[in-house]
């Protein structure tokens, strides 16, 4: 585009920054519930304390994984595993966690361990998965999509065979303080304060920014494309760990059917968010308030008494939406959206 | 007896035929912020070439879009053929007869030729199905009208440059286009590949095509077009017949002021040797490729398109390594795996392609001109010392004169000059030593390109060793001190600044 004459009269009445844009967003779906709820059920939606201490619970899991796929998707990649990398680690973490002289262990001689032991296995377990994500796409040149879909069954299969189905509970005092309570939001929380700051302020997130936005220039410009790339995905597989370990934790049991479609709420959220799937383009802040809104959106069409059926219909529909809208918002945008 | 109205009828057609093609009128386009063309105009008239000359930013490439359907102007008519129209996209245009070769050529890669030129107008059976024996015909038939030598049959991503532009020429053709939009179609092509493009273009002006041409190049204005029309800013300055200006004229028109020194190489001290290439080689590219280069000194690299002169530059960077030979930098052996390595050693490449190898283009200017600064230093335990970062930024926009509101903006936004401009910052914040330059002026207008000559001539008489590639041979033998010709992957010779000249150079190059 040839551009000439400055104007910067036009250009500052131009429009909304992109932060307080998807800000709106939330505030209005929240509006839309409260309103709703005043009509339909007589009552306050929002002026409840508890229902919204439930509803971001509910997606502080998906939360986590969210902020390791916006990084992907930064990089113009994409991580399907991580809902089956939140089964694999639950199964994996809890076996190691259960309480002492439980008889029916998983492993009987290995009861009452400290919570760093399955804490450290379960987050090792996810960063071994994520490391095997990124060498196999750093080194094979193989499509992401390809290869976290082969580490999503995988992963979602090691978790049944792992005890051929059965459910591991019984967890010690210590682990299941994890998911005790509101820790678990603030643990989403903080990792999203963690991943704004190394995706903002460091050569980590930069160089993440760069290979999203043309992998060959980074290249030229001295960036070892594989080698950071293999680092976002182990990063992506820690969070999946770290998703598992709370999910596990807080429903103290796992099951080989946990994170069920977790990657695809994740991948949601961050695109809510403003994340761009062609890469280059994503920020922390904006996969967060992707996250709340869809958990205000279950949250409130479960308070609607909205059956469960016609949620995942309008859920599908609503992330449509959002990507057709962030695809006319980037016409014609002048700054850079990071 | 003609009746009035026949006769009426007739002389319109006539004035039609007289008139000129396509004329355009009083044209603004806004961008947001931004203002890219007003009160534009411009006449077309049938069997010329008429280019579009201006610097980059001047709103050539805005016009163009909006003759070829892609814009649509706030303001202003468009008369086609005497009848004023409103395109609605450029499928409309091309209805009518409006054709663009593209810039970025728009052909699909895995179908054949063919398949391309007549797709959505595929000739089909009786069952309704394509009939491809048909379409090959077709094609083959039109290629021997327009002297085109390609298989139809070839599937796209096989051709060259050069020959893709051939496609999409007959597409256009194809199309009975009698306004053809060619948007700098030289820029990628060889000296026998420009001369078969000339035929073309002057067997088409003969059926009454009217070309509108943009190009940067003076010597193809002289030879091609036979009207200009020049843009500043956005604006329309002039339009007049090519055989009666000097190339001096054409860019006190474009600039809006004199430029008495395109090419100021001044004297440098010309110290140590800093880097030695010895017998460097990459198999099936290029061969036995030796020379030194010392502090201060700017070696051209001349050669056709293909010659190797790139690859040479890539496997010094270590974008892709060399096979065998020896590198040494300082006198001491190196080996250079990756272009993380080259950095190490003071080297710095700007690459050839500013889209594919250059620009990040969604991210801000600020951030694409940080990075490669970012590789050794202005990090701290991993954080990036922004503040220090940011002013050494600012102070490089200013040395550069970027032209831009904020660092903020993303490059996409900027014009190729100052895109190129803070692609140079990029490289010379991580303070090189020896800086590799391909084609540091293509597709930039003539005030920038003497901005960077200035700047490049400044940066050897501080010391710093370049190698330049270019396609230009009045850039190279006004800048270098010394000029390496290749051809077909080796080196035929090099001279030195006093005895080269255009003659001697081609003779090297093309053997």
């Amino acid at each position: 585009m040839d551009n000439v004459q400055i104007e910067p009269a036009a250009r500052k009445a131009r429009r909304l920054p992109a932060d307080l844009g998807i800000l709106m967003v939330l505030v209005g779906v929240a509006l839309v519930f409260e309103i709703m709820g005043w009509i339909f059920q007589g009552q306050s939606f929002l002026m409840n304390p508890q229902r919204l201490t439930i509803m971001i619970l509910q997606v502080s899991v998906v939360g986590i994984i969210a902020i390791g796929v916006t990084q992907v998707i930064i990089t113009g990649g994409i991580d399907l595993s991580s809902g089956s990398v939140v089964a694999m680690t639950a199964m994996v973490a809890m076996s190691f966690a259960q309480a002492a002289g439980y008889d029916r262990a998983v492993y009987p001689s290995l009861t009452g361990l400290p919570v760093l032991v399955p804490l450290a296995i379960g987050l090792g377990l996810g960063l071994l998965a994520g490391i095997v994500n990124g060498q196999l796409i750093a080194r094979t040149g193989i499509p992401p999509f390809i290869a976290t879909l082969g580490m999503m069954v995988t992963a979602r299969g090691f978790a049944k065979w792992y005890t051929k189905g059965q459910p591991i509970s019984f967890p010690t005092d210590g682990f299941a303080a994890i998911g005790n309570g509101a820790l678990p939001v603030f643990i989403f929380l903080g990792v999203a304060v963690i991943f704004h700051i190394l995706l903002k302020y460091t050569r980590y997130g930069k160089f993440t920014y760069a290979i999203g936005a043309n992998a060959q220039a980074a290249r030229v410009s001295g960036i070892n494309v594989q080698r950071h790339l293999v680092k976002v995905y182990a990063l992506a597989g820690l969070l999946s760990g770290l998703a598992g370990v709370v999910t596990a934790a807080r429903a103290e049991t796992a099951q080989a059917g946990m994170g069920m479609m977790y990657e695809l709420d994740a991948i949601a959220a961050a695109v809510i968010g403003g994340t761009s799937l062609s890469g280059g383009r994503g920020k922390i802040f904006g996969t967060v308030i992707g996250t709340l809104i869809l958990g205000l959106m279950m949250s409130g069409f479960t308070f609607l008494r909205v059956d469960a059926y016609y949620q995942e219909i309008v859920k599908g529909v609503i992330i449509v939406a959002a990507v057709v809208a962030d695809t006319y918002r980037q016409k014609g945008r002048g700054k850079a959206g990071i | 007896m003609i009746s009035e109205r026949t006769q009426a009828a007739i002389d319109r057609f006539k004035s039609k035929a007289d008139g000129p093609l396509l004329e355009i009128e009083g044209i603004r386009k806004e961008f947001p912020g931004v203002v890219a063309l007003d009160d534009v105009r411009l006449s077309l008239r049938r069997g010329t070439v008429h280019a579009l000359m201006g610097e980059n930013g001047a709103g050539k490439s805005t016009l163009m879009k909006i003759i070829a359907g892609i814009y649509t102007p706030e303001r202003g008519t468009i008369r086609l053929r005497g009848d004023e129209v409103t395109l609605s996209g450029p499928l409309d245009a091309l209805e009518r007869g409006i054709a663009m070769i593209h810039q970025e050529l728009a052909l699909m890669p895995y179908m054949t030729v063919a398949e391309n030129i007549w797709i959505r107008r595929e000739p089909l059976n009786r069952l309704g199905l394509v009939d491809h024996a048909a379409m090959a015909r077709r094609t083959r038939d039109l290629f021997a009208r327009l002297n085109i030598a390609i298989d139809p049959l070839t599937e796209v991503r096989f051709l060259t440059v050069a020959q893709r532009q051939m496609v999409e020429i007959a597409k256009a053709v194809s199309y009975d286009s009698d306004v053809l939009i060619m948007d700098e179609p030289t820029s990628a092509l060889t000296e026998t590949e420009v001369a078969h493009l000339f035929a073309i273009i002057r067997d088409l002006k003969s059926r009454g095509i009217g070309i509108v041409y943009i190009t940067h190049k003076m010597n193809e204005l002289f030879e091609i077009a036979d009207e200009f029309s020049v843009f500043r800013d956005g604006r329309y300055v002039g339009t007049h017949a090519s055989n009666e200006v000097t190339r001096d004229d054409i860019i006190r028109m474009m600039v809006g002021r004199d430029i008495t020194d395109m090419f100021p190489k001044e004297p440098a001290d010309i110290s140590d040797t800093i880097l030695s290439v010895d017998g460097l080689s990459l198999d099936g590219v290029f061969h036995d490729i030796s020379f030194d280069l010392r502090k201060g000194e700017i070696l051209g690299l001349a050669g056709l398109v293909g010659s190797g002169r790139s690859n040479v530059a890539e496997a010094l960077f270590g974008v892709t390594p060399a096979t065998s030979g020896r590198i040494r930098i300082d006198g001491q052996a190196v080996r250079i795996a990756s272009p993380a390595d080259a950095m190490k050693h003071g080297m710095a490449f700007l690459t050839e392609d500013r889209k594919e190898t250059g620009c990040f283009l969604p991210l801000s200017i600020l951030e694409n001109m940080q990075l490669a600064m970012l590789q050794d230093q202005n990090v701290r335990l991993g954080f990036v010392e922004q503040r220090a970062v940011n002013r050494q930024c600012a102070e490089m926009r200013e040395t550069l004169r970027v032209k831009t509101p904020s660092m903020d903006e993303r490059i996409e936004n900027l014009s190729g000059g100052n895109q190129q401009k803070v692609l140079i910052a990029r490289w010379l914040l991580t303070r090189p030593r020896i800086l590799i330059l391909d084609e540091p002026t293509r597709g930039i207008d003539v005030g920038a390109k003497a901005e960077i000559h200035r700047l490049i001539s400044r940066l050897a008489g501080q010391g710093v060793a370049v190698i330049m590639i270019s396609s230009e041979l009045p850039e190279v033998l006004g800048m270098s001190d010394r000029i390496m010709v290749m051809h077909e992957g080796h080196m035929t010779g090099i001279l030195d600044r006093a005895e080269a000249d255009q003659v001697k150079i081609m003779e090297l190059a093309a053997r």
